[in-house]
């Protein structure tokens, strides 16, 4: 009892139409490295923010070293001894390491003297940073370090570390573990969320597991195999509807060799792909967000060039050609960001059927905009998926998020694309226009078009996809036929072990 | 205490109101500016505003109206084009510096021979030299990243020392007594931009500048590259998905906004101005910038607030003739609307709300 730090004792927390914390409970202890795990969605960062004091808990207290602990904000939360590393960082460019880490203090003491002491701290935890160090020139575990010397210099009981290996190349892992379990030896207990299994092997001394907002599950993740927290992760409830095996088609897009650089910071790069997509067939592409998704879709859509012969689309090389080459060619996508992506939330319905559709639906003649074929488009759409709007003239950001997916998917799906690729189609979208979503990106498929759905919802790809790959850092995972497929394997799909188990048992 | 709070949708009513209350605003604020100077208010408003259009001398300063007004419509409406994508071209007075001179060489390198086709040679010349200008900006945005708001200003700088030089160098009148500034174009029948109608102060910038605004409004609304700046404008990631060139649409709004602030330069050097001279601009780049923002951006408010600026320009005049006001508050006159229509612009998106006093 007494070694207990932190006693969390049936948080609860619900938002409208979700709760992301139902009466949570479990013990941090001092001195050890504490593992969260859970899908997206599962709670874990709401649970997180709870205890550093950026989200007041419905109902539930929290003991801290045996006094109740209600941050009402962050500055009591450090005050009473709990640092958070969050996974974006918040740092100034074009300051040095020492401005950087004064502007984070309450009370930050003269600059040379912080220097002093940032030196003093990165020697003694075996974190080389240099506090003269402009922190535009670092590099992502460099800038981690910046964040992590901040919190130990408020010399912390404990210590929060949001997904802190997802930037950090394999030498910068290492030493992170080596500077974690230094602390861990002085008594500061770490609170570890990550989504990545062996890590927590390696690191961490007890792992709570998280799902739908509810402690499923504990253990010691020393003595459990990655395979059996992936099942409690995932659930062994899995809806996995029978679906009649369809005789797949030729490959209609190849994606050979696929790879790109990361087009913004702390974005993922693609390395290697190799897939082929058949026509008749729905891929389902899984995955933890952050492992691709987005780029893989620039990179399909033409937003992002490859060259010319990592992507295919029926033997054509079109690695190089842009959005609007590749929907003449019959390959169309819908990415994730409905608002300011996919549709710019202050044009009508109209101008946003234009916004893919003016090609293949041919509404321009000789550059100028045929507004009334593209009108009678925008309310083709609005009546074929039932989009609850008072009219094609009406904005997109009046929609309701389900409806303006209803109108962006259906848009695509009524350009009649041979290839049609879509990033989360029923992400925040109610359950009946999901249903529909669905089924019509099936009934596409049974139309002969390959269709490609990346989605974080793995029940959803169960239900409709004929094979299953998943994206882990970049890489994507070798297609498996959905039947048959277990739990237990899709849960080491995502967590990367595919390396060797999967890929063995494929084989 | 009054609070702001967002708007679900841009208010209709105010995106026209704002700028008509700007206006209002910015009368009253002049009014009290005027009376602190010890001039009567209301008579000064009256002899800036009134005076041009219905006074004794209106037959004089009407004609003025499309003189001081076409430059600024032109100037304008190229801008609007390229705001409305996102595209920020602060430096059209040097586009229409560059514009005249490039004009101005053609015509002065031809001089003294007369033909029909010099004049169109010289347009043709000031919307290349406008061009090119814009060009540096644009390209340098495109290839490096750089800022186009601060390369497209520092070069309205570079291009009035280039202008200082021409007038005292390459282009001074040899005939001119050694004074600085060059021969008369205006003087000169092949490459003179003359009235089409005598005393209407309809000249060929005039018809330029009508051409630009339905051509304008044409595009914004009718054509995929209108669609394309205002899709840039409001959503850059979905004009991306759409195929939207970023870098094109940055040379094509850079390159049409220089072309048409050159051409403005050119119809000016050629027809009211005349000559190359040190102080041959005005700052009609500049105020054209506030002339697009108080017309909405839009082709039609541009030529009600191009109207509107000429108006400040020519009653300034003569208030600065006749009651002595210096020229220096008809400047803060129009910087002062640009800043009401900012400040007023703010209920298009937001309204105020009467809030309880918190006690904090």
């Amino acid at each position: 009892m007494s070694d207990v730090l932190l006693r969390l004792a049936g948080l609860t927390k619900a938002y409208p139409g979700v709760v992301a914390n139902s009466a949570v409970r479990f013990d941090i202890r001092a001195g050890e490295i504490h593992a969260l795990l859970g899908e997206n969605g599962a709670g874990k960062s709401t649970l997180v923010k709870t205890i550093y004091g950026l989200v007041q808990p419905d109902s539930g207290t929290m003991i801290l070293r045996g006094q109740p602990y209600a941050p009402g904000e962050p500055r009591a939360a450090r005050a009473a001894g709990v640092a958070m590393v969050f996974q974006h960082f918040s740092l100034f460019d074009a300051l040095d390491v020492a401005e950087n880490i004064a502007l984070g203090m309450e009370n930050p003491p003269p600059l040379r003297e912080l220097a002093a002491r940032i030196s003093a701290v990165s020697e003694a935890y075996g974190l080389p940073l240099a506090p003269r160090r402009i922190v535009g020139d670092l590099s992502a575990g460099e800038r981690q370090r910046v964040e992590i010397i901040r919190c130990l210099l408020q010399d912390p009981r404990l210590l929060i570390m949001d997904e802190p290996t997802s930037v950090l190349t394999p030498q910068e892992v290492d030493i992170l573990f080596q500077t974690l379990r230094k602390l861990c030896a002085e008594g500061v207990s770490i609170f570890y969320i990550s989504h990545k299994l062996e890590e927590i092997r390696a690191l961490c001394q007890h792992a709570t597991i998280l799902r739908l907002g509810r402690v499923v599950g504990t253990c010691d993740p020393r003595e459990t195999s990655a395979r059996a927290m992936a099942e409690m992760m995932v659930g062994a409830s899995l809806h996995v509807p029978s679906r009649p095996a369809v005789e797949a088609g030729a490959a209609v897009l190849r994606l050979n060799g696929l790879s790109a650089p990361p087009p913004r910071a702390f974005g993922t790069a693609l390395r290697d792909i190799t897939l082929d997509i058949r026509a008749g067939e729905v891929l389902g592409i899984g995955g933890v967000a952050g492992n691709g998704q987005d780029e893989l879709l620039l990179a399909l859509s033409g937003e992002v060039r490859v060259e010319d012969a990592m992507l295919r689309l029926r033997d054509l090389p079109i690695g190089r050609k842009g959005p609007n080459a590749r929907r003449k060619l019959g390959l169309l996508t819908a990415p994730e960001e409905r608002m300011g992506h996919a549709a710019a939330p202050e044009m009508s319905l109209t101008e946003n059927a234009l916004l893919s559709g003016a090609g293949r639906e041919g509404l321009t003649r000789h550059g100028f905009l045929r507004w009334r074929r593209a009108r009678d488009f925008a309310t083709r759409i609005i009546t074929r998926f039932d989009v609850r709007t008072p009219g094609p003239d009406n904005t997109a950001r009046s929609l309701s998020g389900g409806n303006l997916q209803k109108f962006v998917i259906g848009r695509e799906i009524l350009q009649h694309p041979d290839v049609l690729v879509v990033n989360q189609p029923t992400w925040g979208v109610d359950a009946a226009a999901a249903a529909a979503i669905r089924q019509a990106l099936l009934d596409l498929a049974a139309g002969g078009a390959a269709v490609v759905v990346v989605s974080q919802d793995l029940d959803e790809l169960m239900e409709i996809a004929d094979r299953f790959a998943a994206l882990n850092d970049g890489r994507l995972s070798e297609p498996r036929p959905t039947r048959g497929l277990t739990v237990e394997e899709i849960g080491l799909m995502l967590g990367g072990s595919h390396d060797m188990e999967a890929a063995h048992e494929a084989a | 205490m009054i609070r702001l709070e967002k708007r679900q949708s841009p208010a209709r009513l105010w995106s026209v109101a704002a700028p008509l209350l700007a206006v209002a605003l910015t009368m009253v604020a002049g009014g009290v500016l005027f009376a602190l100077l010890g001039k009567d208010p209301l008579a000064t408003i009256r002899t800036i505003f009134w005076d041009p259009l219905f006074g004794d001398f209106a037959f004089y300063y009407r004609p003025q109206l499309f003189i001081k007004g076409a430059p600024l419509v032109l100037i304008a409406i190229g801008l609007s084009l390229g705001f409305r994508a996102g595209i920020w071209n602060i430096g059209a007075e040097g586009q229409y510096i560059m514009g005249a001179l490039a004009a101005a060489g053609v015509g002065l390198a031809l001089y003294p021979l007369e033909s029909a086709w010099i004049f169109p040679l010289m347009v043709l010349a000031g919307a290349i030299g406008g061009l090119l200008w814009a060009m540096i900006p644009a390209l340098l945005k495109v290839r490096l990243g750089t800022n186009e708001i601060l390369v497209s200003l520092m070069l309205v700088y570079v291009a009035e020392f280039t202008l200082a030089s021409m007038a005292l160098g390459l282009m001074k009148n040899p005939e001119g007594m050694g004074f600085p500034g060059s021969r008369n174009l205006s003087q000169y029948p092949s490459a003179a931009n003359l009235e089409i109608i005598a005393g209407s102060g309809m000249h060929w910038g005039v018809v330029a500048a009508l051409l630009a605004v339905v051509s304008a409004y044409v595009v914004l609304s009718r054509h995929m590259l209108g669609f394309s700046i205002r899709l840039s404008g409001q959503s850059p990631r979905a004009a991306a998905f759409a195929g939207v060139n970023a870098g094109a649409l940055v040379v094509i709004c850079m390159g049409l906004s220089g072309a048409l602030a050159g051409l403005a330069g050119m119809f000016e050097v050629a027809g009211p101005a005349g000559r190359v001279s040190i102080d041959f601009n005005v700052g009609y780049g500049f105020t054209a910038i506030i002339v697009a923002f108080l017309g909405r951006l839009h082709p039609l408010g541009i030529v009600l607030a191009g109207g509107l600026m000429a108006l400040t320009y020519i009653g300034g005049d003569i208030a600065q003739g006749s009651l002595g006001l210096p020229i220096a508050s008809i400047q803060l006159f129009q910087g002062g609307l640009l800043f009401s229509l900012l400040a007023v612009d703010v209920m298009v998106n937001y309204r105020l709300r009467w809030a309880k006093r918190r006690i904090i």
